[in-house]
């Protein structure tokens, strides 16, 4: 058997596929982990993590071990089968989502034909996760939190869905590798600027990050929908909120920027710069702006974000049909 | 087609195997500590007064009810824009437009009646 046939063999593509996402899955959350802390050390004239490795590089593997070595505590007042499923339900989505991700014009798990449909839908299984959390707690932080993180996630749910509109009016199709092909001369981004902004503003409410982190609002609620999870299960859903923030941005560079596409580097190195950037782009916007009110925030998607999108979608689609 | 969503299903499993590995092993290896009251509800170091699970306004009902209609609209909205290019004539786009202008209404209407103000 020569390469090309090993290579081509259906048990190789699937340990390929197991192992690529999973690699990228674990640097991804040790690594956003780390840049959280740096970035948010040197907006606040400190140093971050300084001490595990270089500048402080391992901290991620160090916590990753030290809550290996600590107990699960399961309260005594929650509902028990409930509290053990959430961590998996919020954990689900975020390697399935990874099924579709183009990293490259040859390395993507499944170029799905909906894989736009079937990316934002599998991403909103997270919302009863993170529901059912917060309600099995048995805390009224934690309920609190979770009520809060529904009415945010619905809402957001529209604008976001409404500006991934608009990109596939333009390209016609909802399959990944066909929307990166059609960005080979100029990036959707120009063309739709309006789109991009909701879609990056949506994209911090979905995953309920400052300044629309009311959900786990640190002063008021503790921490929120997990206040009552120790160890390991309360790192899988640390985990699950570092890789969303990858893929969100993954997922805005395949739509906005052009994917993989890029001069003199490798596609997998574009890929990755362009994602990161947005990456450290969510991170310093948490870190620069204060939490809004849980009203404000309504209000700010369905009086502003919710009439700007369907504006958008319409005046694109008018001036699409004139030209 | 059937090959691709095998895969999907090949990853829901890697990710509850996941999981399981890792509450499980802490499971076995970590110090367990003894007492009652490190099983207590966390209510700021205060002893927790009653339940969670109790009645509260939970003000978001008209919200969700409006995220339903809106939601089923972008339902209806990504067949007509995966066609779209093929549509010609400004009619469909007029179309589209009283679709979109019935729900916009709804919105208007909740607004005006202080669906958004708590």
């Amino acid at each position: 058997m020569d390469l090309a046939m090993i290579a081509d063999s259906i048990i190789v593509k699937v340990i390929l596929s197991i192992a690529g996402v999973m690699i990228v899955f674990t640097i991804n959350a040790l690594f956003a982990t780390w840049l959280e802390r740096k970035v948010a050390g040197h907006i606040q004239l400190r140093l971050g993590p300084m001490e595990v490795g270089f500048h402080g590089v391992l901290q991620g593997a160090a916590d990753g071990l030290k809550l290996i070595a600590k107990e699960i505590i399961t309260p005594k007042g929650v509902d028990k089968k409930l509290f053990a499923l959430a961590p998996y339900l919020a954990f689900f989505p975020t390697l399935l989502m990874f099924v579709v991700i183009p990293f490259s014009d040859k390395l993507q798990v499944r170029d799905l034909n909906i894989g736009l449909l079937y990316f934002f839908s599998i991403s909103c299984i997270a919302t009863i996760g993170i529901f059912m959390a917060g309600w099995a707690s048995n805390n009224k932080y934690s309920l609190m939190g979770a009520v809060r993180s529904i009415a945010q996630s619905i809402a957001y749910e529209i604008p976001i869905i409404l500006s991934i509109l608009s990109v596939v009016i333009i390209t016609q199709s909802l399959k990944l590798s066909e929307i990166v092909s059609y960005q080979s001369k100029f990036w959707i981004v120009l063309v739709q600027p309006v789109a991009f902004v909701v879609y990056v503003i949506s994209a911090i409410a979905e995953l309920n990050r400052t300044p629309f982190d009311i959900p786990e609002a640190e002063s008021e609620l503790v921490a929120g929908f997990h206040t009552e999870y120790s160890g390991m299960r309360f790192a899988v859903f640390f985990m699950a909120e570092y890789t969303n923030i990858f893929l969100v941005s993954a997922m805005a560079t395949t739509l906005f920027l052009g994917g993989w596409r890029g001069p003199f580097f490798p596609p997998v190195v574009w890929f990755f710069i362009k994602t990161y950037a947005l990456v450290f782009f969510i991170i310093w916007v948490r870190w620069a702006f204060p939490r809004l009110r849980p009203d404000q925030l309504m209000s700010f998607c369905w009086k502003f974000l919710t009439p700007v999108a369907l504006l958008n979608l319409l005046i694109t689609t008018f001036f699409m049909k004139i030209f | 087609m059937l090959e691709s969503y095998s895969y999907v299903f090949l990853f829901s499993i890697l990710s509850v195997i996941f999981v399981s590995i890792v509450t499980i092993v802490p499971k076995l290896i970590a110090p367990k500590a003894i007492g009652e009251k490190k099983l207590t509800t966390y209510e700021c170091g205060e002893e927790p007064i009653g339940d969670a699970w109790i009645q509260f306004n939970v003000r978001y009902y008209l919200v969700a009810l409006l995220f339903v209609a809106f939601d089923v609209e972008v339902f209806f909205l990504i067949p007509w824009a995966m066609v779209f290019k093929d549509l010609t004539g400004l009619i469909f786009w007029f179309e589209i437009v009283l679709f979109v202008g019935i729900l916009a209404f709804a919105l208007i209407y909740a607004w005006a009646k202080g669906v958004f103000e708590w």
